[in-house]
């Protein structure tokens, strides 16, 4: 039997209901009880405050991801020797478990919201360069070609077609450079524990507001869903020309 | 008399950095106002003597001269045509026809009254706000040919425009390009792997051996093209003379 997605999800709270009634483990408090507490806990001001300073950490952070590593892929595709040195890097970096790191960052910029943002644009930046790397690469040659037969100068070829010839390949990287970016903002501020939503985690764990724990939960996995699906709707209206080339 | 040339091709050769010799010695004059094509088999370097007398391509022996001056890569008085239309998917038909007045920095208004312009000679009105991929391959070709059109070159450089339409389609667009350029003093110079097309189309066929391609024959083949519709044309004796003449010749290189 074949269930529409919101009757799905649906069944999924019910099933989070019951459970928690039936009182099996005091982690899990019946669902109607974690959106009361949770809609409660969301008109707090510390609430706000902490969504507040996690959002400008994320949106600063891939501001940065996007203006290093679109350019980086770019490079890496039309630059042979840029392709070599940071390929490796990039390519390590983009499978390596960089919440590693977020330790030696804190020692090293400092406990606050720096940190959050380098972890963020670390999390995000690399899958951004890949992408945008195989997008490049993937560009028509006759498009350029044409370009230059009709005078394009340098500057121009990468304006007027690379760039947009590579667009649905860049979004894609976006996209996941964004997921990434969440995750990194939560790690980030987990590890620091002392801002934003990270410190909110902390705290309702640590207090034992398994209610508030959750409803948190459920605001940051709907941000990143909706981040995503952003982006993914804006790749949708590229898609058209992403199938003609 | 010989009518001036608008491109000379002055012992051109092209290894290219496989070690592969594409084209050898290649001299050739092609006529200011005529349509010249380029004709050989397969692999004979006619497309790689296109693109150098473009200059997308840097031969790596002789020189071509335009106007009397050396190329040195691409100008605005010379515009290419391509054989996969290299049309961007993601601009309208107006902003495709108008990209290389876009990229020489003509103003958003006058460019697009240009393209207007060419997008209706060449039978695409109503067309301006497709796209790429909402046309047929045919209709995709005369958006190419209407973006070369509108560059105002005076040299207009084809290559295997119509190998990728089907073959009434082509005949229309054969029969369209010559009104086009009727009266336009355009001088055109036109890769084919087809002898009918070359006859058919051009004042002067160059023909070009097998790799390494060099010049193997200049014909001229006195077609009388005035008032007369494509099918008598295609009956005229001197049309039948020259394709057999050049079949003849190719013959030999097939197999």
């Amino acid at each position: 039997m074949r269930l529409p997605a919101a009757g799905s999800l649906a069944v999924w709270c019910v099933a989070w209901e019951l459970i928690g009634r039936a009182g099996l483990s005091t982690i899990v408090p019946p669902f109607s009880r974690v959106v009361t507490s949770g809609l409660a806990a969301l008109a707090t001001e510390k609430f706000a405050g902490a969504v507040l300073v996690s959002l400008r950490a994320f949106a600063l952070g891939m501001a940065l991801a996007l203006l290093a590593g679109i350019p980086a892929g770019v490079l890496m595709a039309r630059v042979r020797g840029a392709g070599r040195v940071l390929g490796v890097w990039v390519n390590v970096f983009v499978s390596a478990p960089v919440s590693a790191l977020v330790p030696i960052l804190m020692a090293v910029i400092g406990i606050g919201e720096p940190t959050v943002v380098v972890t963020v644009v670390l999390f995000a930046v690399f899958v951004i360069a890949l992408d945008t790397e195989v997008g490049v690469r993937q560009a028509d040659r006759s498009l350029v070609e044409m370009a230059r037969a009709f005078g394009a100068r340098p500057h121009q070829v990468y304006t007027k077609v690379l760039v947009w010839s590579a667009l649905p390949e860049i979004l894609a990287g976006v996209r996941l450079g964004a997921i990434r970016g969440v995750k990194g903002v939560v790690i980030g501020q987990l590890l620091v524990a002392i801002i934003g939503v990270g410190e909110l985690f902390e705290l309702y764990s640590k207090h034992f507001l398994m209610e508030e724990f959750w409803a948190l939960v459920i605001v940051v996995f709907l941000f990143a869903f909706a981040v995503s699906e952003a982006i993914a709707a804006l790749e949708r209206r590229v898609e058209y020309y992403a199938r003609a080339r | 008399m010989t009518p001036e040339a608008a491109v000379e091709v002055r012992g051109v050769g092209k290894t290219w950095e496989t070690g592969v010799e594409a084209l050898r010695d290649v001299t050739v004059a092609l006529p200011r106002g005529r349509l010249t094509t380029l004709l050989g088999p397969s692999g004979c370097g006619k497309t790689t003597l296109l693109k150098i007398i473009g200059g997308l391509v840097r031969p790596t022996a002789g020189e071509v001269r335009v106007a009397g001056r050396t190329v040195e890569g691409p100008g605005p008085e010379r515009a290419f045509v391509f054989q996969d239309f290299a049309l961007l998917p993601w601009a309208t038909v107006l902003r495709n026809v108008a990209f290389g007045l876009e990229l020489r920095g003509v103003p958003r208004e006058a460019r697009e009254a240009i393209a207007r312009g060419r997008i209706a000679e060449v039978g695409l009105a109503g067309f301006e706000a497709s796209y790429p991929h909402q046309l047929s391959g045919g209709m995709r070709q005369r958006v190419g040919l209407a973006r070369a059109l509108a560059v105002e070159a005076d040299i207009i450089l084809m290559d295997e425009p119509f190998s990728s339409v089907d073959e009434q389609t082509r005949r229309q667009f054969q029969e369209d390009l010559l009104v086009l350029l009727r009266d336009r003093g355009k001088t055109v110079i036109f890769v084919t792997h087809s002898i009918e097309e070359a006859v058919y189309l051009s004042d002067r066929v160059v023909l070009l051996s097998p790799r390494p391609g060099s010049v193997a024959r200049v014909l001229h083949p006195a077609i009388e093209r005035e008032r007369r519709s494509a099918d008598e044309i295609r009956r005229d004796k001197n049309y039948l003379d020259a394709v057999d003449e050049i079949w003849q010749i190719l013959k030999q290189y097939v197999r």
